[in-house]
């Protein structure tokens, strides 16, 4: 594997007597698809927030691509692209100018950012009704209108927050194609949370298990001994019973 | 036009093109201006009449356009500070947290800008709007009146008129950050919104009505000293002084009458011997000073607040 491009050391977030994320330690690696799997409320989105020095941590540090996410949370948010869960867009305006808002706010130039935006409208199937304004958009059109959005600034990291949260199946899979062509184009470092366990299981080479704000374990995908039911298994060794659906 | 500018004047432009856009802002300024041209109607047919001799204000005609009035329709100045809180609150009321619910927020964050832009954008973003649609108005109202009487404004009139319609922009820009700051505070829009007009009726209508209450209360008897009737007054007006409206009104007073010497009581004493003529404008604004440096200050209050809440509020998607 490649170099450590998100480090986390002792990571601690404290809301008033609740810990939300409780000594985290994990490396993720260049070019890797993560995944952070989780029930609801494990701490996967204030880890999320916390790399990308949205919240500070209550000790512990951040480190992505080598920067501390605290201190100098602009350098790393110009790497990162972070789709939150459930995006949303300015309503009245068309797909292509949210795009090239983002890319104005990443100082890209207007020309660049047009064409860009062109092209991942494109990319991600938007591009057949360009005077649609978002507000008109379905939730799933939403979600890949999101996906261009983090591309516009080129990063090396992408962050998804349960990026597929209220699309249909065959929009599911459509998204994770989606993120699996791009990690094999442009060489992209995803970090995908989630709570579908099928779904992680698809598309990630490493997982992280998340519960009451710690990393319970660390899955090598390719090396568990059984591909279909080994993953659920270590689920419900942890969680208890049940499917992990829903 | 600079291509590669700050993200910062990104984010103001959008803020401007959205409030120009937008049906809340056509409808306002539908009304103002309609309201405006209307007491500019009632100025000029009274104007005439409005001119009396040994009036010291005689030679600032022009000034009169934004204060006179029949009785029937208000003047300029009191439509400003009427609907001048309502064009603050209607920009403002919705910065943050329409944001916040519709999912844009976290995404706009996670950009690399520094927090701060954003609120900083929204303010001048609108302050900018502001600024534009006070000052076509008066230079309109100038305009026109200037068709109808036909007779130009002197340097000292124009530069009272553009000290008045400054004093209006900070008026208005402290009734946008008091809504930006509810926005921040509250989740729901329409929960801001009436707690901006909750605050703007308490002021205009129920904040009297207490002082007048009060001032019965504690009203000195007949045989009180002189001494004590004019602190009297004086503690009333300083009580009356908290709304900024009131702020607002004697400023702008001030400064579109320049025969206004004082805003306090006067003794006899002092009066005796003072010629009624108009003061210059160093010395109207003299006059006004406390005035403006109050407005400013609760402006910059209220800024402050809503730069500290922001700043530390935490940034969740919706």
């Amino acid at each position: 594997m490649g170099e450590p491009i998100i480090e986390l050391e002792e990571l601690t977030k404290k809301y008033g007597k609740f810990t939300a994320v409780d000594h985290i330690n994990l490396t993720v690696h260049k070019g890797e698809i993560f995944g952070i799997l989780g029930p609801n409320g494990a701490g996967k989105s204030t880890t999320i927030l916390m790399m990308l020095g949205l919240t500070d941590p209550t000790s512990g540090s951040v480190k992505v691509c080598g920067i501390n996410s605290t201190r100098n949370p602009l350098q790393v948010r110009h790497r990162v692209g972070y789709l939150p869960e459930d995006v949303g867009f300015y309503d009245d305006m068309t797909g292509l100018e949210n795009l090239i808002y983002t890319a104005r706010l990443n100082k890209i130039n207007e020309k660049v950012a047009r064409a860009k935006a062109a092209e991942l409208l494109e990319r991600v199937g938007l591009a057949v009704d360009p005077k649609k304004k978002t507000g008109k958009y379905s939730r799933g059109m939403r979600q890949r209108l999101g996906l261009a959005d983090v591309l516009i600034k080129n990063p090396e990291v992408i962050i998804l927050d349960e990026p597929t949260s209220g699309i249909d199946p065959a929009g599911v899979q459509e998204f994770m194609d989606l993120i699996r062509q791009l990690r094999q184009e442009n060489g992209l470092t995803v970090l995908f949370s989630s709570h579908h366990l099928d779904q992680v299981q698809h598309i990630c080479d490493r997982i992280g298990l998340f519960g009451n704000g710690k990393l319970l374990a660390e899955v090598k995908l390719n090396e568990l001994q059984d591909k279909e039911h080994g993953l659920e298994n270590i689920y419900n060794n942890y969680f208890g019973g049940g499917k992990s659906h829903e | 036009m600079n291509d590669n500018r700050n993200p910062f004047w990104v984010i103001v432009r959008k803020e401007v093109t959205d409030h120009v856009k937008s049906w809340r802002f056509i409808i306002l300024i539908v009304i103002i201006a309609l309201t405006c041209m209307g007491s500019l109607y009632t100025a000029l047919t009274n104007i005439g009449a409005a001119i009396k001799p040994n009036d010291p204000d005689g030679s600032f005609l022009f000034l009169k356009l934004f204060t006179v009035s029949d009785g029937s329709l208000p003047s300029f100045v009191i439509f400003i500070s009427f609907l001048g809180p309502l064009l603050g609150i209607a920009l403002g009321f919705d910065a943050i947290n329409s944001e916040q619910n519709k999912g844009t927020l976290s995404r706009i964050l996670s950009q690399p800008i520094h927090r701060d832009y954003l609120i900083n954008a929204k303010f001048i973003g609108a302050l900018i709007v502001i600024g534009v649609m006070l000052f076509a108005l008066g230079f309109l109202v100038m305009g026109f009146g200037l068709i109808a009487i036909g007779i130009p404004p002197t340097a000292e009139e124009f530069t009272r008129i553009i000290f008045f319609i400054i004093v209006s922009i900070f008026y208005v820009a402290f009734w946008l950050n008091l809504s930006i700051f509810f926005s921040i505070k509250f989740k729901q829009a329409a929960t801001s919104a009436l707690a901006c007009i909750a605050v703007w009726l308490f002021f205009s209508v129920f904040y009297n009505m207490i002082i007048n209450l009060i001032g019965k209360a504690i009203s000195p008897s007949e045989m009180a000293s002189t001494y004590q009737i004019i602190s009297y007054q004086r503690f009333m007006l300083n009580l009356l002084r908290f709304a900024p409206g009131m702020l607002f009104n004697e400023a702008t007073t001030t400064l579109l009458m320049p025969s206004v010497r004082s805003l306090g009581p006067l003794t006899m004493e002092q009066v005796h011997g003072a010629i009624p003529s108009p003061l210059p404008l160093g010395q109207s604004l003299m006059v006004v000073w406390p005035q403006l440096t109050g407005l400013i200050a609760i402006t910059v209050i209220c800024f402050a607040l809503s730069y500290a809440s922001f700043m530390r509020k935490e940034i969740r998607s919706r």
